[in-house]
């Protein structure tokens, strides 16, 4: 099915619970509320016509000094689908707010969300509701803060031995 | 300045001699620069000629460490474990130039050089260095170890 | 440190609660030469079966998407040589390809047969190392040996068009760094003629080797189902039968153009990986073979009218004020600069001001070429794509190698997001493990091809 009509059949069977669509450089995107965000993706990898059985990827991007959305929600996840058996691509996303920044988690669906989640929690500070993991994937424990948010300078190092400590 | 380094005894000379033919390298592989190190080590370059053919992946039985690839800090306290359990004399080589000081990696996670925290004999620098640069390392490495000049 | 618990161990005894064994819990690396330096499994271990493990990552960590935000839409592409550094030039076409979706523009046709040219190099490697590393874990030191000998041959290829050996920054955004070199194809025979001979006694070496076979057939294996829902991709999924690569099911550059076929296997265990890898590597050599036989744009330097002067005589001519024709004037580069003339960068980027560096004869000769190289280079001026996001997958040597980035208008990436093929299978490891012997875990962890660089990034 091409992006279009899968971007259709999403905002018919969804209604206001899709926030906004579009197809920038031909990526079909479908932002949605993250109320019924665990519906879109279940109903995405379930329903035959689009079987997206593969979350490809699962990232977040923090908006907090983009041009025009220095004030709307900060943070972005992403999700990135792909189905095997019909060859086409869908990428859904929720925004949040910094203060309020969870979003359910995907694991039941797809194990893959295990790491992808933890991933995005470790460098971006989003938790996930229900993940039955929830530890940093990349950094350790006793790192403070989440380097990839925009207020985390480069620089700023937490050494576990040498100067510094 | 150790005492070995002063009275210089023939007996030294024979033992700093012998010792340069047999190196035992623990490769301490993390990153990019370990592809470059299996091309050195394999037959095209053959660090065999200098003594240095054989790994050891057990601390205790090696006596140079190869620091090979980009230190992050998670990793850091792993490295000074394995090299406080090395038995001495031990030497460390920074193999490349994350190792040297933390490369183009200026950020929250590298360290910036490994000589934060361990002592370091031989730098090479390079990202990756070339086989023949490691070669020239290891040469000079030969020429600290049959001096006896140590550093832990 | 606190009082070590006592265990007590019944020698001969597993599997049961009773008789006072335990289970018992090993760390294994991160130092460790099987878990390539960087990997920490946290075993429990019945007797000698794995019976829970938890795979610990990030050793290598090195902060690669908070990197690119730093530098310039360009100053990305040496940090995207790191992530799969065995073949680091999929990873820069892939990030290149990105950035070109942003900024809507397309390669040129000679420039996109040099990237497919230069990719399936860096496949052949890439696959190399692994079964090398592989086979040299089980014992197989021979087979080691051979396939860095095939590997030193291919890297030669590489370095003769990139200038390096490894970490190759060839990649620019519309295009490639230089042209391809004179009598690539030539070399590029040779070096197949070997690597095919090496491929050759490797599989007389290892493909009905007992000891090689008994330790990878039903070893690691997964099913078509759970391959899926961890989103494995690449060599791994095309082992269960599924002949999903990116290159067939979304083609880019000229891969729809050249004639291969994908292996599959249907047994999804490390033998089957084995054999898909080998069997992949062929297909490559013959994509390479042909792209190079269908490349445009013929032998350098055919369109050179009068004598090629060097550079210093012609910014000379360019001081005195006689400037008139002076752009159409061959000239001469030092050997660093090979393959940036005007002509050949002509061929190989797009003619896209907004983008592409100037070729190193205009910035050194005109003013014009100086000012385009300086508004490509300063701070704050650069490649400036508009506000957007795009993803886009290529096939990595390990499956699906997505890139993921997000402008905001101006002249740094907002967003660099890596879709590492490698994480998935890692994801995935402790179910190829567990139940399985502790000495299973070495052939399988050979066949998930983890690289540090891009699973940590
Ligand atoms: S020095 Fe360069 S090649 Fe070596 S580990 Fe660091 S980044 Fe990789």
């Amino acid at each position: 099915m091409d992006g279009a009509a899968i971007l259709e059949r999403v905002r018919a069977r969804f209604g206001p619970g899709v926030v906004d669509t579009h197809d920038h450089h031909g990526d079909h995107t479908a932002v949605v509320t993250r109320d019924v965000l665990l519906s879109v993706l279940a109903w995405c990898r379930d329903e035959p016509a689009l079987a997206f059985d593969m979350l490809t990827d699962l990232t977040a991007v923090d908006y907090l000094q983009y041009p025009g959305r220095e004030d709307g929600p900060r943070f972005e996840v992403v999700y990135q689908l792909y189905s095997v058996p019909h060859n086409h691509r869908l990428r859904v996303k929720v925004r949040v707010e910094e203060d309020a920044a969870v979003v359910p988690s995907a694991v039941a669906l797809w194990p893959i969300a295990n790491w992808l989640e933890r991933e995005v929690w470790d460098m971006f500070g989003v938790r996930f509701q229900g993940h039955p993991d929830p530890r940093r994937l990349l950094m350790y424990e006793e790192f403070v803060g989440h380097p990839l948010r925009k207020d985390y300078p480069i620089d700023r190092r937490q050494p576990l031995i040498g100067p510094g400590t | 300045m150790g005492v070995g380094t002063f009275f210089t005894s023939r007996l030294d000379a024979a033992i700093g001699w012998a010792r340069k033919y047999s190196i035992f390298q623990y490769p301490f592989i993390t990153a990019c620069c370990g592809m470059e190190y299996m091309a050195v080590a394999c037959s095209h370059y053959d660090i065999d000629r200098f003594g240095a053919g054989l790994p050891r992946f057990s601390p205790r039985q090696a006596d140079v460490l190869f620091v090979v690839g980009t230190i992050s800090h998670k990793m850091a306290p792993v490295l000074k474990r394995v090299y406080d359990q090395m038995t001495e004399p031990k030497w460390v080589v920074a193999f490349g130039v994350c190792t040297c000081t933390g490369g183009f990696y200026n950020n929250y996670a590298t360290v910036q050089g490994i000589d934060t925290i361990i002592p370091v004999d031989v730098y090479i620098p390079g990202c990756p260095p070339r086989p023949e640069s490691v070669i020239d390392g290891l040469m000079k490495l030969q020429d600290r170890i049959a001096a006896q000049v140590q550093r832990f | 440190m606190a009082e070590p618990t006592r265990r007590e161990f019944v020698l001969g005894e597993g599997g049961g609660t009773g008789g006072g064994s335990q289970n018992l819990l090993v760390g294994l690396g991160p130092s460790h030469p099987a878990m390539h330096g960087i990997i920490r499994i946290a075993a429990e271990l019945d007797g000698e079966t794995i019976v829970r493990a938890d795979v610990e990552i990030g050793y290598l960590h090195r902060a690669f998407e908070k990197d690119c935000e730093v530098g310039g839409w360009n100053n990305a592409i040496p940090y995207t040589d790191r992530l799969n550094y065995v073949s680091p030039l999929i990873n820069n076409f892939g990030y290149c390809a990105a950035v070109e979706k942003l900024l809507g523009i397309e390669v040129t046709e000679r420039c996109k047969y040099i990237r497919v040219i230069m990719s399936e190099i860096s496949r052949v490697c890439d696959h190399l190392t692994c079964i090398g590393a592989t086979a040299m874990e089980l014992g197989a030191f021979t087979a080691f040996l051979y396939m860095i000998k095939a590997r030193e041959y291919l890297w030669e290829l590489v370095e003769d068009v990139t200038g390096a050996r490894l970490t190759i920054s060839y990649g620019r955004v519309g295009g490639v760094k230089a042209d391809l070199p004179d009598g690539l194809a030539g070399k590029a025979r040779n070096a197949f003629k070997e690597t095919r001979e090496v491929l050759d006694e490797v599989h007389r070496l290892l493909t009905g080797n007992r000891i090689f076979v008994d330790r990878m057939v039903g070893i690691g294996a997964l099913t078509r189902e759970e391959t899926i829902a961890y989103a494995i991709t690449g060599p791994m999924l095309r082992a269960v039968g599924v002949p999903y690569d990116v290159r067939r099911a979304r083609p880019y550059d000229v891969y729809d153009r050249l004639e291969w076929v994908i292996p599959t296997q249907q047994d999804g265990d490390n033998y089957a990986r084995y054999l898909v890898r080998i069997a992949e590597m062929e297909q490559s050599m013959r994509i390479v073979e042909q792209a190079l036989a269908m490349i445009p744009g013929g032998p350098i330097n055919v369109d050179a009218e009068g004598r090629p002067i060097d550079p210093a005589a012609y910014v000379d001519r360019g001081k005195q004020g006689k400037t008139e024709g002076l752009l159409l004037v061959p000239i001469t580069l030092s050997p660093n600069l090979e393959g940036q003339a005007r002509a050949e960068l002509a061929r190989v980027s797009v003619g896209d001001k907004r983008v592409v560096l100037p070729p190193k004869a205009n910035t050194y000769g005109s003013i014009e070429g100086l000012m385009n190289h300086f508004m490509l280079i300063m701070d704050g001026y650069g490649i400036r794509p508009p506000q957007g996001e795009a993803y886009v997958p290529v096939e990595g040597a390990n499956g699906e190698l997505g890139f993921y980035v997000v402008s905001d208008g101006s002249d740094r990436p907002y967003r660099v997001r890596c879709r590492p093929p490698c994480l998935p299978p890692m994801a995935a490891l402790h179910r190829m493990i567990e139940g399985e012997m502790v000495a299973d875990l070495v052939p399988t962890f050979g066949s998930v091809n983890m690289i540090g660089g891009e699973l940590d990034r």
